[in-house]
């Protein structure tokens, strides 16, 4: 096994971002590795939703560095991002419900008829959208029986499928999934989980943010903890337990140097999470 | 969500079956052929070439309005303006064509113009500030009501040069005649509906009016889009100014203060959600002809105006009830 460490699709170094008096981010590093899945996580106003969009272009971070395949970028909006190459998948999951599968997945990247017809009269080709569309479908192997009902007429799940082969579709280096599962019940969130780690098969990287440790467990190579605005851990979800990690996250227990091991930082607040007495 | 890959029925788009079945223009067509059997049956001259001229010539105006209104109300807005609008556009075309100051085709664009400002301004104000879009257009609707009245010095303009009136003028058409206006009406119908449908910036109404933040997560632009609907609306009613001078011969400072209303009852009637993101300009089309049939039925069975505008009143409640129900439905 080689040594050197292959170059990060999406790194970060000392990222801050300030709204007024708050510094939402703290100097926080970043970095995804090719074909893992990355769970970010963090507390209520930890700063991870900051800094998944200042990695995603929603906003400007005040310091600091992004690269993306080792080059050094700067998102000017989301648009820049997407042009870049990372994708998003929204919470609320953005998509037009009385709109189809196919005219979701092309919204504002419509395919033109070739020819007069496109150039001249604008006309869209439904045809080719809709057999782009049934492709990438298949490729992910979402199921389902037609392209052409509205995306309000499908499940919690079937919606988040077609969220996320819009956002595979389209994505060259990274997938970004916030809280995929959130809405979903049980049965639904483990299908959801089953096409994330069909999207890694491919070989491109997914970072999760997510609230549910059992989810972040299944399925994240690494976990990344957000604390006070800056990356307090990463870790490999074999090395430590769930409340072990919830305890990071909180701060009762810090992560020393080689990653392997924790210290209790509080040690009242790790006795009462149950954690690092030993 | 199976894992299964079999290939999709409807690769190939739906059926022409399925898309008469689950048409959202169905439902209105089904009501205005109705109105229409039911018309036949009660009156004699319901079934006639000249009637048939009489409820296009009608429509007409309110139809081409109804384009306009069908754009805002895609977006999930509403322009209580329009009539308005229209009767302020076809004075500043009447006036400045017949005082002579200047060419007929230039009073023409000059109108088209003034329009098309008033909802560039309604798109501005609903945007930009933002303010609701209500609230917006009922204050234009007083606005450009006043400026009507103040510009014309409440005096219908008369003896207007033919240019103005060409479009009134008919061809017969079997045993009907039909106006070059309604040709032009029935122009623009087209070329929304093809627009709509059929193109990316439609694509764009629909998700704008379906969610404003998806449309702008994915790209679109939406600020330009609702400004530019906006505006383009008011361009239309600039048409149906045109329209409305070539029927009456006349510019007239009263006209259009139904037209308001009635844009919205044929939009609502054929089949567009309030709600935004749903709907046709071919519904409505057959929305304002509802109207028309309704409006010229009655009139023929000798029912008095007022209980026709009772009954168009309780039609469009009706239409909104099955569009709340229908969405309550499907989420």
């Amino acid at each position: 096994m080689s040594t050197r460490t292959p170059t990060p699709v999406l790194q970060a170094r000392g990222l801050v971002k300030r709204y007024g008096h708050v510094t939402a981010v703290d100097g926080a590093d970043f970095d995804l590795l090719p074909g893992e899945v990355l769970a970010v996580i963090g507390d209520n106003g930890a700063g991870k939703s900051s800094l998944v969009k200042a990695l995603t272009g929603a906003v400007t971070p005040d310091e600091g560095e992004i690269r993306l395949n080792g080059e050094a970028v700067r998102f000017s909006g989301p648009q820049d991002a997407r042009a870049h190459g990372i994708e998003t998948v929204y919470q609320d999951l953005a998509v037009a419900a009385s709109m189809d599968i196919a005219s979701n997945m092309f919204l504002g990247r419509e395919l033109r008829r070739p020819g007069p017809l496109g150039s001249v009269l604008r006309m869209l080709d439904r045809k080719r959208m809709r057999e782009e569309a049934a492709e990438h479908m298949a490729d992910l192997k979402i199921g389902l029986r037609s392209l052409t009902q509205p995306v309000e007429t499908l499940s919690g799940g079937q919606r988040q499928a077609v969220a996320v082969a819009r956002a595979v579709a389209w994505a060259r280096s990274v997938v970004v999934m916030d809280e995929p599962t959130a809405a979903l019940g049980v049965k639904e969130s483990g299908q959801v989980l089953d096409l994330i780690r069909r999207v890694r098969d491919r070989g491109l990287p997914v970072v999760l943010i997510s609230h549910n440790m059992p989810h972040v467990f299944e399925i994240a190579d690494r976990i990344h903890v957000h604390r006070m605005g800056r990356r307090a851990a990463l870790i490999k979800p074999g090395d430590h337990s769930m409340s072990e990690v919830v305890a990071i996250m909180t701060g009762a227990l810090t992560v020393d140097e080689d990653g392997g091991g924790t210290v209790v930082a509080d040690a009242e607040a790790a006795k009462a999470a149950g954690v690092g007495t030993d | 969500m199976t894992t299964s890959t079999a290939p999709y029925a409807d690769l190939t788009g739906p059926t022409f079956a399925r898309r008469i079945m689950t048409a959202p223009t169905a439902g209105p067509l089904a009501a205005l052929v109705l109105a229409c059997a039911f018309f036949s049956l009660t009156t004699d001259q319901f079934l006639s070439g000249g009637n048939f001229s009489l409820v296009i010539q009608q429509v007409m105006v309110v139809g081409t309005l109804a384009i306009g209104q069908t754009l805002i109300i895609l977006t999930a807005g509403i322009d209580l303006s329009c009539g308005a609008v229209m009767a302020f556009g076809s004075i500043v075309i009447a006036r400045t064509a017949a005082a002579g100051t200047v060419p007929p085709l230039v009073a023409i664009a000059l109108g088209l113009t003034v329009c098309a400002g008033f909802g560039l301004v309604n798109g501005l104000l609903v945007k930009l500030i933002p303010l609701p879009p209500f609230i917006v257009t009922l204050g234009m609707l007083n606005v450009a009501f006043a400026l009507t009245h103040i510009y014309s010095k409440e005096q219908t303009v008369s003896d207007l040069p033919s240019q103005l009136t060409f479009l009134g003028g008919t061809f017969p058409l079997g045993r009907t005649d039909v106006t070059y206006g309604s040709l032009v009406a029935l122009a623009l119908f087209a070329l929304f509906a093809y627009l709509l449908s059929s193109t990316s910036w439609g694509r764009h109404v629909y998700a704008l009016g379906n969610s404003s933040e998806a449309a702008r997560l994915n790209g679109i632009r939406i600020g330009r889009l609702t400004i530019g609907l906006y505006a383009l609306a008011g361009l239309v009613y600039g048409v149906a100014a045109l329209l409305l001078i070539s029927r009456t011969g006349v510019g007239d400072p009263q006209a259009g203060q139904t037209d308001n209303l009635d844009s919205i009852t044929a939009v609502v009637l054929g089949g567009t959600s309030l709600f935004g993101g749903r709907g046709s300009v071919l519904g409505s089309l057959i929305g304002a002809l509802i109207v028309g049939v309704f409006r010229n039925g009655l009139q023929l069975m000798g029912v008095a105006s007022i209980y026709q505008t009772l009954i168009t009143g309780v039609l469009v409640i009706l239409a909104v009830t099955v569009d709340q129900l229908s969405r309550k439905r499907t989420r």
